[in-house]
């Protein structure tokens, strides 16, 4: 059954097998593919007997080199906190005045921070942190929580509404869906707190601001303050800047009036260290310094 | 219908009786499916098979009282399922390289979702693998394994209704696995995503799948088993091993779409990566791999280069592959030691993967004339060199130093597509271009020339595809591992999204090539397809097939 033949082009013989036309030609493997099986092999061998590789059941060979993949990252880990912990740990321990008075500290403290913020930040408040609908920008209004870099950097540690313990509790009514004041009374009082930042030409009746002011004296003054200019203590925004979180236009303020706002911000304290929470707060208390 | 209604008629009155009762048995199966799932996607997947018996049970009645086929079929071979299987193949290549593409546009413009839940990222892209890897390369391994079984066995099909049970029970799998996506059903494993009771049935089908090889081969009339057939038998038998292990769950109730895995954490992990690569493994390669080996030397007409280096690259390709799973969980929880040992046998699995290829490739020695004048043997060609670029690639790439750059970033998806694109979907085109002829008995191709445009279409788009992914996964990579002077990382990861974003566009671009290019396929078959039918009665065809009395008829 298996007649060889002598195929004309190659000058090698076929196995004598034929398929539906298709024959094999009997040539030998070449060398190259014997070599690097052998070498491919002669490798594996040597890596099996410099690293961890065989399992012998409760445990397995730990090759010459105790090439220990956990312990190589701990240890990167600890020489690359060495090497940062030349500047570092001087941002660790000066005042934050100190870090700011200090051109060279202040490079590193822009630099990663940047990261750290587009990591971290950025996805609310915007790479160039001027957030949008419904998250604040950092770089433009007043702090809602105050300010200064301690404020900021318990902002950053607790979070707003956050369900870490120390959160900062900030809640506003929902002043119209729960009755405590009209519709007429939301119309004038979003009427007024448009005015408040808006010193172009007054569009409505006067008496209508008058009226709202009256509403907002009652049920807004007790956390915007009289002036309307915000309380830090219990994060009421200033609504006499140009700035709004959700809106500054009487058709959004009146719905923040109607429906009430809670905003929330993750508590970072479990998530980043305390150094580069402090590099963020000067990061951000930077970004709002004039250069 | 006239096809299906013909199909039918040549079934003997036990196979329509047996087709009756599955399609009967499906449809009550359906039915109770919809009922304890209602309300829930189960119940809509359960509609959804109630749906495909009952169109199947009605073409079955119509057809019924048919007269039985005479026995002269059985002198030759069966070959409606691979015309069926061919046809599908291409539908589910251009409904998955459009949403393949559509994917890569999304990644551009990332609003493109149309804030529907359907079109987010995590819905659409399964649908993208799910459709080219199963949908067109499964169909297409169906299709073509059935014709070279036959030719090579010189023995008919057994039967004539489990090969059709294989291909209606395999389509019905993809239909529910994808859109099982879009409505959010998944078991969250990479092209393992259909949920517990669509691998069931994947099983049943499989095992039938399995018989078939079996049962023909028992009644061959060569007394060697070709080498292409030992490939398809390890695709077959190995998926169905990996099907089943990394499938193993506990649904939450026989009413609900979602099971639990029998595994979990670092195990889970490692099942899935086993079966991950393995899929690669003997889905991607070996099933294909037997496709070459017949197609290949078959269109060249030249004999296989070296038996001897088939056997080694066969034992070599599945014993090696088994392990190097391992490689897809370097530097993770998964213990150092399993890393190594994946790493070593992808290093040695570089040699039987460069001997399969460079065997078609030696093959070609004599007919290269042959490759520069054909497009259909030129698919093939290139098909053997994306093949040993591939391998090559993802040998490096799981040695682990490497894989530190390379993992997570696009410079996998640019090796994936390399493999995909530049091997399986090449190859498959050759196939196809040439049994297309051969099966509809016309004397070529509608048009030469438009194989020559789907091949140059293809090939820009793979290599335009592959080098926007080198380039944007290197990049991607680089920027990862960038330390400021200061010791701090140097681009957040938006920073690499933004350079991504000229190499996302230009994939996209390569993408939309070989969708265009399938398109054209597409048209070029239905035309030859069209030409048969009017030439009917055109006998000088270049018949294939052997001598009929030398055929081994079905049982």
């Amino acid at each position: 059954m298996a007649i060889e033949e002598r195929d004309a082009h190659s000058g090698y013989l076929t196995t004598g097998h034929e398929w539906n036309g298709i024959k094999e030609l009997n040539t030998p493997v070449p060398r190259a593919v014997y070599f690097f099986l052998i070498a491919t092999a002669i490798f594996s061998f040597a890596y099996w007997v410099l690293m961890p590789s065989w399992p012998t059941g409760v445990s397995f060979t730990r090759g010459l080199l105790g090439n220990d993949q956990r312990s190589i990252v701990a240890k990167s880990v600890r020489q690359a906190d060495l090497e940062r912990g030349v500047w570092t740990k001087r941002i660790a321990s000066e005042s934050y005045s100190a870090v700011q008075a200090n051109p060279d500290l202040m490079k590193l403290v822009r630099e990663s921070g940047r990261t750290l913020f587009g990591d971290n930040c950025a996805a609310c408040h915007g790479a160039d942190a001027r957030g949008g609908k419904g998250f604040p920008n950092l770089t433009a209004s007043s702090w809602i929580w105050g300010g200064s870099p301690e404020a900021i950097a318990e902002t950053i540690r607790v979070g707003v509404n956050s369900p870490h313990k120390d959160s900062r509790i900030s809640q506003m009514l929902a002043f119209g869906r729960n009755q405590m004041v009209s519709r007429e009374e939301a119309l004038n009082v979003a009427e007024y707190v448009r005015s408040l930042s808006d010193a172009g030409p007054v569009r409505e009746p006067a008496g209508k601001l008058a009226a709202g002011k009256q509403v907002f004296l009652k049920n807004c003054a007790s956390c915007h303050g009289d002036d309307g200019k915000g309380k830090n203590d219990v994060g009421a925004p200033d609504l006499t800047d140009r700035s709004w979180i959700y809106g500054g236009d009487l058709e959004s303020i009146y719905q923040t009036i109607w429906n009430g706002r809670q905003g929330r911000m993750p508590s970072w304290e479990n998530r980043l260290s305390d150094l580069d929470r402090k590099i963020l707060t000067l990061y951000v208390v930077d970004l709002r310094t004039p250069r | 219908m006239q096809v299906v209604a013909d199909v039918i008629a040549q079934f003997t009155g036990a196979e329509r009786r047996g087709a009756f009762f599955i399609a009967l048995a499906t449809a009550l199966l359906g039915l109770a499916m919809a009922v304890t799932g209602n309300g829930d996607s189960f119940g809509a997947h359960g509609a959804l098979v109630l749906a495909a018996s009952i169109i199947t049970i009605f073409c079955l009645i119509r057809s019924f009282d048919k007269p039985e086929p005479s026995s002269e079929r059985l002198q030759s071979y069966y070959d409606e399922p691979t015309k069926a299987g061919i046809v599908l193949a291409m539908a589910w290549a251009v409904l998955g390289l459009f949403v393949g593409d559509w994917v890569a546009w999304l990644l551009v413009y990332p609003d493109l979702t149309f804030d529907a839940a359907w079109a987010s990222f995590g819905r659409i892209r399964p649908v993208h693998t799910t459709g080219v890897i199963f949908g067109f390369g499964g169909n297409a391994l169906i299709a073509t394994s059935f014709y070279v079984l036959q030719r090579t066995t010189r023995a008919r099909l057994p039967d004539q209704l489990s090969p059709w049970f294989v291909l209606w029970g395999y389509n019905l799998f993809c239909v529910i696995a994808v859109t099982g996506y879009l409505m959010g059903v998944t078991q969250s494993k990479e092209y393992a995503e259909p949920e517990w009771y669509a691998d069931i049935w994947l099983v049943v089908v499989w095992v039938t799948y399995f018989a078939i090889y079996l049962r023909t081969l028992v009644r061959r009339k060569e007394p060697h088993i070709y080498v292409a057939n030992w490939y398809y038998m390890a695709f077959i038998l190995v998926v169905a091993i990996l099907h089943i292990v990394n499938n193993l769950a506990v649904p939450i109730s026989f009413g609900s779409a979602k099971s639990y895995s029998a595994f979990s954490g670092v195990q889970d992990a490692m099942t899935q990566w086993w079966y991950g690569h393995n899929a690669v493994a003997f889905f991607l390669t070996a099933g294909f791999l037997g496709m070459m080996y017949y197609y290949l030397p078959k269109r060249a007409g030249r004999p296989i280069y070296s038996y001897r280096m088939s056997i080694i690259s066969f034992w070599g390709i599945t014993f090696f592959y088994m392990w190097a799973g391992s490689h897809h969980l370097h530097y993770t929880a998964l213990p150092q030691w399993v890393q190594s040992l994946g790493m070593t046998f992808s290093v040695m699995l570089l040699v039987p993967s460069w001997a399969s290829a460079g065997n078609a490739l030696l093959t070609l020695n004599g007919a290269w004339d042959k490759v520069r004048d054909d497009a259909t043997l030129r698919f093939m060609m290139v098909a053997a060199v994306f093949y040993g670029l591939s391998t090559f690639e993802g040998s490096f790439m799981a040695i682990r130093s490497v894989n530190s750059l390379s993992h997570y970033t696009d410079w996998t998806i640019g090796h994936v597509h390399a493999g995909a694109l530049g091997w399986v979907a090449m190859i498959t085109f050759g196939a196809i271009y040439a049994s297309v002829p051969w099966l509809w008995k016309t004397r070529g191709m509608y048009s030469a020339r438009l194989v020559e445009a789907h091949f140059w279409l293809a090939v820009a788009g793979t290599v335009i595809y592959v080098f926007a992914m080198w380039n944007s996964g290197i990049i991607q990579g680089l920027m990862w591992r960038t330390y400021t002077e200061g010791g701090t990382l140097a681009y957040t990861f938006t920073d690499s999204l933004v350079a991504m974003r000229p190499y996302y566009m230009a994939r996209a671009i390569g993408g939309l090539f070989f969708l265009i290019g399938a398109l054209i396929g597409c048209y070029n078959i239905w035309m030859t397809i069209r030409m048969a039918r009017v030439s009917a009665t055109n006998t000088a065809a270049d018949l294939q097939d052997a001598p009929v009395a030398a055929l081994q008829p079905g049982e």
